[in-house]
This record gives C-alpha cells, sequence and structure tokens, in this order.
C-alpha cells in the first residue's frame, strides 16, 4: 500500500503550523522573555541632533545614581578598539560616537543597571555638549560643491559619494535611444521605509569568566553571520562564541545587520561578568536601525511605435545615510537593482548609480526583499505604465507585447541574469479575468460620467530570490550557501537542523513536509531546530527569501543522502543487492515484488542495531546546498481603487494577486506570506514612510507618525496562483515571503495614477497621502516626496 | 538596593516608596510591592514572570500588551501597576487551562492568523472581549474591534477568520450542538 503524501504531511499539505501551539498559550521565548540569574539591563543615550562635534560628554551624574553598575562612552570603547565596527558593505560605523554624532539616534553612550527603570533615569544624567552643524538630508544636498563632509573620519574621502556604479551596455543603449521612436521619461523617489517588525531587537550578553565562553540571546535572522562578527570585531575565538536566535517577533530585513547595541552590550557583559540585557523600544528601533528603500530615478524607455520596448535607461541616486552598512552581496553596490525589467524582452540597458551619505540613520537592509528589488520592480512598473501611456496603449496589451515568451527560457537578460522559466502572459490573463477587465473599463467610463474617479493598476514582474550561487553572492566574502542537518533516530523519529532561521515563516511546520516528501516520514515525527550556532550547522540565515531556494533544497539533498544509506541497509535486511530495490514513499522493496519490503522505521532501526559488514553505524548527516541559480517566482498583481476628487482620499475596491513560486510546500503558508506582503505594500503605497526635516529631524520614529495599516483599513486579498515549478530546485519551489512586498505598491499607485488620467500628472511619490493626492489633481502637477519636509 | 523590577517580594525592599497591590491575575490572587512608577506590562511579564504578554512599541499604538482588565481590553503598557489595585487582570495565559485551548487559540491556529506569534496573545485578548460583547460579529465588526492590535505578518484577513471560526464554535457551544 502506498503511503499518501498529504496523509503524512508532505508536500502540498495545509499542514497547520507547529510552532503554533506554543504561540497561542503565550509560551513563545522571545529575547525579552529570558531572564538570566544576575542579569543587568542595558539602555542607551542617542543623539537628540542629526549632524554635531561633541564637545563634551560627563557621566559623573550618571555613575552616581544608585543601581547603576557602568557607564560606557565612545572613548572607552576605543580604548579597546571598539568604537568603530565594519559594516555588511566594507565601510565603517560607529558603536559609541566619539568625534561627531552623524544621524539624529545615534549612539552615544550606554548605561548598565540593576533595572531598566533605573539605566533610563540615568541616561537622562549624562550631559553631552554638542556643536551642531549643518544637516543632510538628501542626495541632492549631499552633492552639493558646498556640502559639509559627514565622514571626515575617513582619510580618503573628499566628498559625500560612497560609490559610482554602473552594469549594462552604455554604446547599444545609446544607439538604441537614437533610433527610437518614442522616449519615455519618469523621474520618481521610493521614500525611506523601515520593516519595523512589533518585537523591536534586542541581546543578552552572557560571557561567563570561568569557561571563558560568550553566550549571546539575540534577534537575529542569521545568527552564524553574527557569531563570525562577533569574532572578528570583538576578538574572540569563534568556537567560544554561542549565537542564540530564539523566537523571533518578526525580522523583515531589520534583524540582519549587527547593531552598536549588540556590540556594547557584549562588552558591558565581559567588563561586569554578568549577563546584561539590552532590548530597545520602538523609537529607538525606528530611528537607528536598518531600514529600507530611500531611493532616486530617472528612467528613460526607448520605445517602437507599435510598442516594442527597444533600450531601458535608469540612474539611481541613492541614500544610505552615515554609514554605508547595508546588508548585501559584496559584488553588487546597489542591491539587485539591475533585475529590473527581467520579465520583459529588452534588446540592451544601462544602469547608472550612484549612492551618497548623508545625515539619516544607516543600514538599507532589505526589507522584505532581495537586496533593492523592490525598488527595481516599482521603477519597471511605474516606467511601463508611463510608457504605455506615451503610446496611448492599454497597460496590459503594452506589458503582454514585451513579455519574455514562455519558449525563451533559459532567457538572459538585458543585464545579465539568467532566467530560467516563466509562463508571464498566462499569470496576466489569469489576474485580467479575475478582476473582471473589460467590465472594469466599462465601469470606469461610465463612472467618470457620474463625476467619479475609478482606476486599475496592474504590476508584473518576475524576481531573483534566493541567494546564492555562491560564485556571484557573497556577504563579507562568506558564500551564500546554506546546510540542513538530519539526525533520524532508531525508531525512526528524527531531528532536523539547518542554518535557516524562521522568524514566522514556518520553518519548524514546513521543513518536516519537505523531509516527509523526500523519506516519507511524517512531518509530524520531525523536530525542527534552528538559531543555535552551537548546535545549527553553519548558514547564512533567513533574509531575501532565500531560505526555501537554498535551506529547502539543503533539506531535500539531506534526506537524499539518508534515503541513500537507507537503501544500502534495506538491501541488507532484504537480503538483496542494491540495484534489485526500489524505492517508494516510505518503503523500498524487492524488484518485482512490492509485497517484499521494509520500511524507512525499519532501515532505521537496522542502522543502530543490524548493520552489514563494512557499513558505518547510524543514519545521520549533513548538507550543504550552493544553488546554481537564483529561482524566479513571478506574479501578477491588480488593484482598483476609486479617489474622491474633493480630498484627494482614495478607497482600494479590489486586490487580484497572482503568485507562481513553483511547488508550494505548503499552501496555507504560502497563502500567508502573499497577504502579509500585500499588506506591506498597500502601507508603502498609502502611508508608511520615514523622511526628515531640514535640521535632520526624523519624522516617523515612532508608532504616531510611523503609520501601519490596521485591519480596518487594510483591504480584503483575492488569491490566485499559476505553478511553474522550478527547474533547479530539487523539489521545484522557489521564494516567495517578499513577492507581494516587491511588486504589490506599483499595483496601488498605477491604479491612482489611471484615475488621475487627464489631470496632467505623471507621478506622485509614495505613500500617496490625500494632501499629495489632492495636490496633484488640482494643481496638475507632479508631486515629489523628497525630503526635506517642509511645513507649510 | 532591591530591583523592583523582576524581584516583585510581598514586603517592601525599604529604600525606595513603594506601595503594595493585589491584583487577581487569571484567577489567582497576588500581592506585590510595586514602584508606583512600574508599568502593569512590566508586572505581568516581570513580576508575575506571565510573558505572554509582549511589548511592541511605546506610544500605545501597537496592542501586542493588551490584557483584560475586568474583561476590558486595555493596553497594559500605558498603566501604572497600581492602578490595576483591586481588578481582575486576565493574560493570555488565562484564556484556557494547561491543557486546553480556548476556542479563540483554536481558531488562531486553525485559520493559521499568526505567523511570528508576537502579536498574538493581545490580538487573542481583543477578540476575546469582543466575543464576549457581541457572539456573532459581522467582518467588519472583527477589523474594527481588532483596530487597536497591529500585526505585520499576516495582513489580518486570516485573523479576521480565526475570530469569525471562535465565534462559530462558541455559539454552536452555547446551543449544545455540535458544529456542522
Ligand atoms: S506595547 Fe504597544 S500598545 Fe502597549
Ligand atoms: S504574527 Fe507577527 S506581528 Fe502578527
Amino acid at each position: 500500500m502506498v503511503l499518501d503524501e498529504l496523509k503524512i504531511g508532505g508536500l502540498g499539505s495545509s499542514r497547520r503550523r507547529v510552532e503554533d501551539d506554543r504561540f497561542i498559550r503565550g509560551k513563545g521565548n522571545y529575547v525579552d522573555d529570558i531572564v538570566l540569574p544576575g542579569m543587568l539591563h542595558m539602555e542607551i543615550l542617542r543623539s537628540p541632533v542629526a549632524h554635531a562635534r561633541i564637545k563634551k560628554i560627563d557621566t559623573t551624574r550618571a555613575w552616581d545614581m544608585p543601581g547603576v553598575r557602568l557607564v560606557l562612552t565612545g572613548e572607552m570603547m576605543a580604548a579597546r578598539n571598539l568604537a568603530w565596527m565594519p559594516t555588511l558593505s566594507y565601510d565603517t560605523q560607529a558603536v559609541l560616537a566619539t568625534d561627531k554624532v552623524r544621524f539624529q539616534g545615534q549612539e552615544v553612550a550606554c548605561v548598565v543597571a540593576d533595572d531598566p527603570y533605573i539605566a533610563k533615569d540615568a541616561i537622562e544624567a549624562i550631559d553631552v555638549e554638542y556643536e551642531v552643524l549643518p544637516a543632510i538630508v538628501s542626495p541632492e544636498q549631499a552633492l552639493a560643491p558646498e556640502a559639509p563632509l559627514i565622514r571626515d573620519d575617513k582619510a580618503n574621502q573628499q566628498d559625500n559619494v560612497i560609490f559610482d556604479w554602473e552594469v549594462g551596455d552604455k554604446a547599444g543603449t545609446d544607439a538604441a535611444f537614437a533610433r527610437a521612436d518614442v522616449v519615455s521619461k519618469i523621474e520618481m523617489h521610493y521614500p525611506r521605509s523601515h520593516p519595523s517588525p512589533i518585537e523591536t531587537c534586542g541581546s543578552i550578553a552572557d560571557f561567563d569568566r570561568a569557561t571563558e565562553k560568550l553566550t549571546v540571546y539575540m534577534t537575529s535572522q542569521a545568527p552564524h553571520i553574527i557569531r563570525a562578527a562577533v569574532a572578528l570585531v570583538a576578538e574572540l575565538p569563534e568556537h567560544m562564541i554561542r549565537i542564540v536566535s530564539p523566537d523571533i517577533g518578526g525580522g523583515f530585513g531589520n534583524k540582519v545587520p549587527v547593531y552598536p547595541g549588540y556590540v556594547a552590550s557584549i562588552l558591558a557583559s565581559i567588563l561586569l561578568e554578568r549577563p546584561v540585557k539590552w532590548i530597545e523600544d520602538k523609537t529607538s528601533n525606528l530611528m537607528s536601525t536598518g531600514f529600507g528603500r530611500d531611493v532616486y530615478l530617472q528612467g528613460e524607455m526607448a520605445l517602437r511605435a507599435d510598442g516594442k520596448i527597444l533600450a531601458v535607461r535608469m540612474h539611481t541616486d541613492s541614500d544610505h545615510g552615515a554609514f554605508f552598512s547595508d546588508a548585501q552581496p559584496s559584488k553588487f553596490k546597489i542591491g539587485l537593482m539591475h533585475s529590473t525589467f527581467a520579465c520583459y524582452d529588452i534588446p540592451t540597458a544601462h544602469l547608472t548609480a550612484k549612492g551618497v551619505y548623508t545625515n539619516k540613520a544607516p543600514g538599507g537592509v532589505a526589507y522584505r526583499c532581495s537586496f533593492r528589488v523592490t525598488e527595481a520592480m516599482y521603477f519597471q512598473e511605474r516606467m511601463v505604465q508611463a510608457a504605455a501611456d506615451d503610446l496611448g496603449m492599454d497597460q496590459a496589451e503594452f506589458r503582454r507585447r514585451n513579455f519574455v515568451r514562455d519558449d525563451d527560457f533559459p532567457h538572459r537578460t538585458a543585464f545579465g541574469f539568467l532566467t530560467d522559466s516563466g509562463q508571464y502572459g498566462k499569470c496576466l490573463d489569469v489576474g485580467l479575468e479575475a478582476i473582471g477587465y473589460e467590465d472594469f473599463l466599462k465601469e470606469k467610463e461610465e463612472a467618470a460620467k457620474r463625476g467619479k474617479l475609478l482606476g486599475i493598476g496592474i504590476s508584473t514582474m518576475t524576481e531573483p530570490l534566493g541567494a546564492g550561487n555562491s560564485r556571484e553572492y557573497d556577504i563579507l566574502g562568506i558564500k551564500m550557501f546554506d546546510s540542513a542537518e538530519l539526525r533520524v533516530h532508531m525508531t525512526g523519529k528524527a531531528i532536523l537542523r539547518t542554518g535557516a532561521k524562521t522568524q514566522g515563516q514556518g520553518h519548524e511546520t514546513t521543513w518536516g513536509q519537505i523531509v516527509a516528501h523526500e523519506l516519507g516520514i511524517p512531518a509530524e515525527d520531525v523536530l525542527v531546530e534552528e538559531g543555535d550556532t552551537d548546535t545549527a550547522p553553519f548558514g547564512m540565515g533567513t533574509y531575501a527569501s532565500r531560505s526555501t531556494p537554498v535551506a529547502g533544497a539543503a533539506v531535500s539533498m539531506v534526506a537524499r543522502k539518508i534515503r541513500a544509506k537507507a537503501r544500502k541497509l534495506a538491501a541488507h535486511l532484504l537480503e538483496a543487492s542494491e540495484e534489485d530495490i526500489e524505492w517508494e514513499l516510505g518503503r523500498f522493496h524487492l524488484r518485482g515484488d512490492p509485497s517484499r519490503g521494509v520500511t524507512i522505521q525499519e532501515c532505521a532501526m537496522a542502522a543502530y542495531s543490524n548493520l552489514p559488514d563494512g557499513l558505518e553505524p547510524g543514519l545521520e548527516n549533513v548538507a550543504y546546498y550552493d544553488p546554481p541559480n537564483l529561482t524566479w517566482p513571478f506574479a501578477c498583481y491588480i488593484a482598483t481603487v476609486e479617489v474622491d476628487p474633493g480630498t484627494g482620499v482614495w478607497d482600494v475596491l479590489r486586490v487580484v494577486a497572482v503568485d507562481d513560486c513553483g511547488v508550494r510546500i505548503n499552501p496555507m503558508i504560502v497563502e500567508g506570506q502573499i497577504m502579509g506582503g500585500l499588506t506591506e505594500a498597500y502601507a508603502m503605497a498609502n502611508m508608511q514612510f520615514i523622511t526628515f526635516d531640514e535640521e535632520g529631524n526624523c519624522i516617523g520614529g515612532n508608532y504616531m507618525d510611523y503609520l501601519l495599516p490596521t485591519a480596518w483599513e487594510t483591504p480584503g486579498f483575492e488569491l490566485h496562483e499559476v505553478v511553474t515549478p522550478c527547474p533547479h530546485h530539487p523539489i521545484g519551489a522557489k521564494g516567495i515571503g517578499e513577492c507581494a512586498t516587491v511588486g504589490g505598491p506599483a499595483a496601488f499607485v498605477n491604479a491612482v495614477m489611471d484615475a488621475l488620467k487627464g489631470h496632467d500628472v505623471r507621478n506622485i511619490d509614495m505613500p500617496l497621502l490625500p494632501d499629495r493626492v489632492y495636490k496633484a489633481m488640482t494643481e496638475r502637477t507632479d508631486v515629489s516626496g523628497a525630503p526635506p519636509l517642509r511645513m507649510e | 538596593m532591591t530591583s523592583l523590577f523582576e524581584e516583585i517580594t510581598p514586603e517592601a525592599s525599604g529604600d525606595v516608596p513603594t506601595r503594595k497591590i493585589t491584583i487577581s491575575i487569571n484567577g489567582e490572587q497576588r500581592s506585590a510591592n510595586v514602584e508606583p512608577r512600574l508599568l502593569l506590562a512590566h508586572l505581568i511579564r516581570q513580576g508575575f514572570k506571565l510573558t505572554g504578554t509582549h511589548t511592541g512599541c511605546d506610544t500605545t499604538n501597537c496592542g501586542a500588551c493588551t490584557v483584560l482588565l475586568d474583561g476590558e481590553p486595555v493596553k497594559s503598557c500605558t498603566m501604572l501597576a497600581v492602578q490595576a489595585n483591586g481588578h481582575e487582570v486576565t493574560t493570555v495565559e488565562g484564556l484556557a487551562g494547561p491543557s486546553e485551548l480556548h476556542p479563540i487559540q483554536e481558531g488562531f491556529k486553525d485559520e493559521h492568523g499568526l505567523q511570528c506569534g508576537f502579536c498574538t496573545p493581545g490580538m487573542m485578548l481583543t477578540a476575546k472581549a469582543l466575543l464576549d460583547r457581541n457572539p456573532d460579529p459581522t467582518e467588519e465588526d472583527v477589523r474594527w474591534a481588532l483596530a487597536g492590535n497591529l500585526c505585520r505578518c499576516t495582513g489580518y484577513q486570516n485573523i479576521v477568520k480565526a475570530v469569525l471560526w471562535a465565534g462559530d464554535k462558541l455559539r454552536g457551544e452555547a446551543d449544545g450542538g455540535e458544529e456542522s
């Protein structure tokens, strides 16, 4: 009797989540839930100004307060060579400021005390004298000839430029533009945003003088990278460092970098020889930790009159804040921006990118995104809509005409990526059908007669998820592979550990499903553990939707290694040669006689009790997986909106999402990821951004200013799917966690712009706040959202 | 100097002004000497070691800290512990007995109403207050009731479904009938 894969929780089963059992009881174990004996509490004093020279720091009053154990300043850090630390992008970042503060919210001093209330009191008692300098809050200001030099700490830095980078074919692109019938141009700003998981960042450092071992419990999406970084920064032996990521209350890229608070808590624990806990408050999290986006685009498309795109030319200026600490593969300065237009068949393209320092928080992280792919696809789909409008073509038809065709794979994009599969036209058709495209266009026309503004926005894209391969992708030189270790016990139950780290994605549930698929061991018999560097195999962590493409593939591969050994055990048990044994799910049998067989569980028992001569005991293995390519999920998102002509307020009428992420391991979890992503897309289009005034004050540094949609505003979502298995992934899966965040924003913005057709507006920068929409409509003008924010 | 943050003792420590309070927490009477400025959320988490109540913000916006005070949802990060003196507090740990689940908990699991789980306790308690008041809410009622609780992972759709699922189940139980 062949096992029913769905019954054992294998691939395609919407198995309910294992981790939920503790979360719904309030028994999760987040970092702030951990209490160690003798633990002290750390708070950070942050700069109130964006740019200033530090004249003096006086900590006397703080030291004198009862319950204060330690006050750390930049000077004390410098004495231990810890005032600066390397970033993930080969720059340096201040741990505690010594010379200058370079953004509002920068870490200036720390207090460690018996409880956080005392630590907070003591922070107030530190006196700092600042000499305030002019603040820079945009690339335009940073590049102005008279701009003050932000990074005067760096010997060879003469200006505020971090990099000038280019990719593509300039000559070919220029030639194509010379031949174009129409050139379509658009400029826009993708505003600064923050991943803002509900749980902030934090750590508990616990240095044990007796064993010389340092244990750090922390909110990290990539604990092994942190272990390596701590070994390098603090010059501690790597085997004496244990990083534990317990349950994480959401990450979205925010919990990838190394933050000064982690480093300071480690030093404090070493100095005091007691555990030191640091839990950030929300304001600190929003003002100082890894932001996303903040990129300006100048985009141009060369078009033929019949709608064919001949070439694309793009220039981006990106604002990285005071330190270049983007968490991204080292080869690419502006992440994977050049994955833009990957779903379109474009003969030639050229991208130039300039990155600058400003007096804003550092940390361009891949916010629910694969390294700037979110900007890449937003720019692409806004440019596509503008081009269709310029040609007077239907926006769906324009896309269809330029898609890479289903039989054109593998396809080399104009910027050099290799896409391996796709059914873009079908995906679009499913979306159009679901939304009722033709009917909506009629309805829109009718509504216009009654003075109502309806709009429909489409966004189609394919994006590269799941870095590496390791030839091209590394972080600080560490190759981007991943790992899985599987130990099958003698009763056929198993424990699986990977180098990834779940933060809500449900690895404890889905990894078991892959094992069930590969070995026929029921998913419920597989315990999944992640996040402890003492026990998990080395891996690069979870971000950029890389878990399923890389670690998930490693799970398949390690299970296949186990199966290969089990086959030898089966041959031994069945007294046959290996070649005469056949595999069916969960069982080996004799070729030609399916009735004579042994289950995987019987093989497991034999591995510990009945071995053939010469075979190693045990049924355990580890696999390191280096993917041959990225995975290329694709999607079509369509939104319909109604804009109120009297106020500029817009309401979402419907949202249709069609996603192709290949084989779905757990459809329920996949859909959960898509809906979460759509909500962030809606948030960015509608309300969520961080900006700065002329003095460099952060606007959006708390939840009263940084608006996140609630259940009330968030629209309902209609989900559809197309399935094109990934040709190189062992089970045909692709990344999915970020697609909707990447592709979604353009659907909303395109819909509002569609509603405003005829108002002479080409672009409104996100978020499309009612006042911006109103201004665009009534003054018939584009509206920029670039800082500085001026109060009118 | 005793830290009143983690070591909540029935006796005052002497060198910090404290007030003695008594709270019924999940049906159990607990007394503590607390600094007047101690937040209820911290008393619950650190003092009573009930860490299912989370804190996610400093502006009363996220709702991760939601508990029920005499059956009404309150944000425990914005209440002083002393204000809860003499009141009944319910946290996620008090939703059901150790070996059983409340239908709201079952609903969240069954409808995939959580991902990272950080907002979940607050969401469930807000949902409980809603269903206690309005056993048969519409989707709109649920969305409105949950508007003080932020979730960054799920997009809310499945949370709404989970609450409606729980409502159905509770009404089924109240009717004494099996759910169809
Ligand atoms: S912690 Fe955010 S509302 Fe209480
Ligand atoms: S499940 Fe993560 S915040 Fe709601």
